[in-house]
């Protein structure tokens, strides 16, 4: 018993506790929380890019991935400090009730329609938006989020421009979890799905997956950043958030996500976007 | 198989943020159980020594605490701990602090449940002749667990086995930062949700092996104090 407790492994037992907490004994260091959707963190953007904001700012970030619904319900609560969201209809609902301020256009991707590449639906052959989500709502198994998260709502726009009441569709299950995991259902289901590309580029299905329908302007998935209003929240770290907001906004943030998965997937995953203006962007650069 | 090699790999490359993980598991779970520990053998003692009007409900509503849902008690010491909560001030939410705090509430009414078990057990006659011959309260309660080890030893690895491998809870207070609250089970859904199966893989071969050492390190000091 006494062997399990001599002063080597009580020392080697204290080193290895005092580095795990430095970070936490040192609390003067400003810190701020950023809620975002798991898109960005599941691709791996975030992790790229936040790093390089907490060498040069010493702000340490707390990234909480949750999904745009669950994100801007702790912006509205002040559980946040800022926020990189992807629904933009929904964000209009918070800048309008004051919870979201100085928001920022930060970058953009698309979404795409994928699924088995035998494609059983004939989704590839539609010309339009509304005859692919008619070709998927065919005894097909659609596998969606069903998690409020960004591209839930936009699966949820979708249904509604083809005029197709979500809960009819009989092969629509919910998953409640991320696109990855999503992603995942989708595969061994031999489902489709609607998932952002940078997420799809990211992640093993690429190979097992194929893209079938992509290019419309309206799966145009724009991500602005936002600094939780310091005016109904007094308790939030405005200073450090603003800091984070400007970083994503800067020069060196945005060479950042330029840069992010062109070695990987020769191509980047998002598109920066600073200086453009949304409305732009309505209209497709390619295709 | 690709995975199996990846998790092998992932094992001997020696990476830094894997090992941080690791220790990182090991502090917050073994932090939690030892308070667990110092709250909950006291706490069986006292029920299994004393009675009382409504003991039996007591005992009952620690005993469902032995198997209360992980995410459960997250999703409330989340909702006790956020900012926008009765304790938001303290801000410890998304800190190690906020994990431990989650896994001690997991882990206490377990040790407390199986202590009460044990020390039940026992021949009641060596609390009455511990009280003949005038041993202090504090002295008796030493004696007892030491007649009960067995059970208290089973009621440790039970408690850290069901701590180090609790997701929900982790996940929901620590926030699951990377190099910071990320820990081996929160990692493993990570990975999971990026598609890296062969890492995720990997850190489950981490986290068994751990708990394994842990467990037989326990194993081996119990089973020496029976002669």
């Amino acid at each position: 018993m006494h062997r399990l407790f001599n002063t080597k492994t009580i020392m080697l037992a204290l080193s290895l506790g005092m580095h795990e907490f430095t970070p936490l004994m040192a609390q003067a260091r400003a810190e701020v929380i950023l809620a975002t959707t798991t898109s960005t963190n599941d691709s791996g953007l975030l992790d790229s890019l936040i790093p390089a904001f907490e060498k040069s700012s010493g702000v340490r970030v707390k990234i909480i991935a949750v999904g745009t619904g669950a994100a801007l319900e702790m912006a509205r609560r002040g559980d946040a400090d800022a926020v990189l969201v992807h629904a933009p209809a929904l964000e209009r609902d918070y800048t309008r009730s004051g919870d979201l301020v100085e928001g920022r256009l930060i970058m953009h991707n698309d979404f795409v329609l994928v699924g088995p590449p035998h494609d059983p639906a004939g989704v590839a052959r539609c010309k339009d938006l509304a005859c692919a989500m008619g070709a998927m709502a065919r005894d097909q198994v659609f596998i969606s989020r069903g998690d409020k998260s960004g591209t839930h709502q936009m699966e949820m726009a979708l249904w509604r421009l083809a005029g197709i009441p979500p809960d009819s569709v009989r092969g629509r299950v919910e998953t409640g979890q991320g696109m990855g995991a999503t992603l995942d259902v989708a595969e061994q289901r031999l489902g489709y799905t609607l998932t952002d590309r940078g997420t799809f580029l990211a992640h093993r299905t690429r190979a097992t997956l194929a893209i079938l329908f992509e290019g419309d302007p309206r799966l145009l998935n724009v991500y602005h950043a936002y600094v939780v209003n310091p005016l109904t929240h007094p308790a939030t770290h405005t200073e450090s958030a603003r800091a984070l907001v400007e970083f994503l906004a800067s020069p060196a943030g945005q060479a950042t996500i330029d840069r992010f998965g062109r070695a990987r997937f020769g191509r980047p995953l998002f598109i920066p976007d600073v200086g453009r203006d949304t409305m732009a962007l309505m209209v497709p650069a390619e295709k | 198989m690709e995975a199996i090699k990846e998790a092998l790999y992932l094992l001997l490359s020696g990476n830094p943020e894997v090992y941080g993980i690791t220790v990182r598991t090991l502090l917050v779970s073994g932090v939690a159980t030892a308070a667990a520990l110092i709250v909950g053998v006291p706490l069986g003692y006292g029920l299994a020594q004393s009675r009382f009007p409504g003991r039996t409900l007591v005992l009952g509503a620690m005993n469902t605490g032995m198997g209360m849902p992980p995410v459960v008690v997250g999703l409330v010491i989340w909702l006790l701990l956020v900012r926008s909560g009765p304790f938001g001030g303290w801000g410890i939410i998304y800190t190690k602090w906020a994990m431990m705090l989650a896994q001690f509430v997991i882990a206490t009414p377990l040790i407390a449940g199986v202590t009460a078990a044990s020390i039940q057990a026992l021949p009641p006659e060596i609390t009455d002749l511990l009280r003949v011959l005038g041993a202090s309260p504090l002295r008796r309660l030493w004696l007892v667990c030491r007649e009960a080890r067995l059970g208290l030893f089973a009621a440790l690895m039970a408690a850290f086995g069901a701590v180090v491998s609790e997701v929900g809870a982790s996940m929901t207070v620590g926030g699951n930062l990377r190099g910071d609250t990320r820990v081996l089970t929160t990692a493993i859904v990570t990975e999971t949700s990026r598609g890296e199966t062969g890492t995720a893989l990997a850190l489950g071969i981490i986290l068994l092996g751990l708990a394994f050492v842990i467990t037989l390190v326990l194993t081996v000091v119990q089973q020496r104090q029976e002669r």
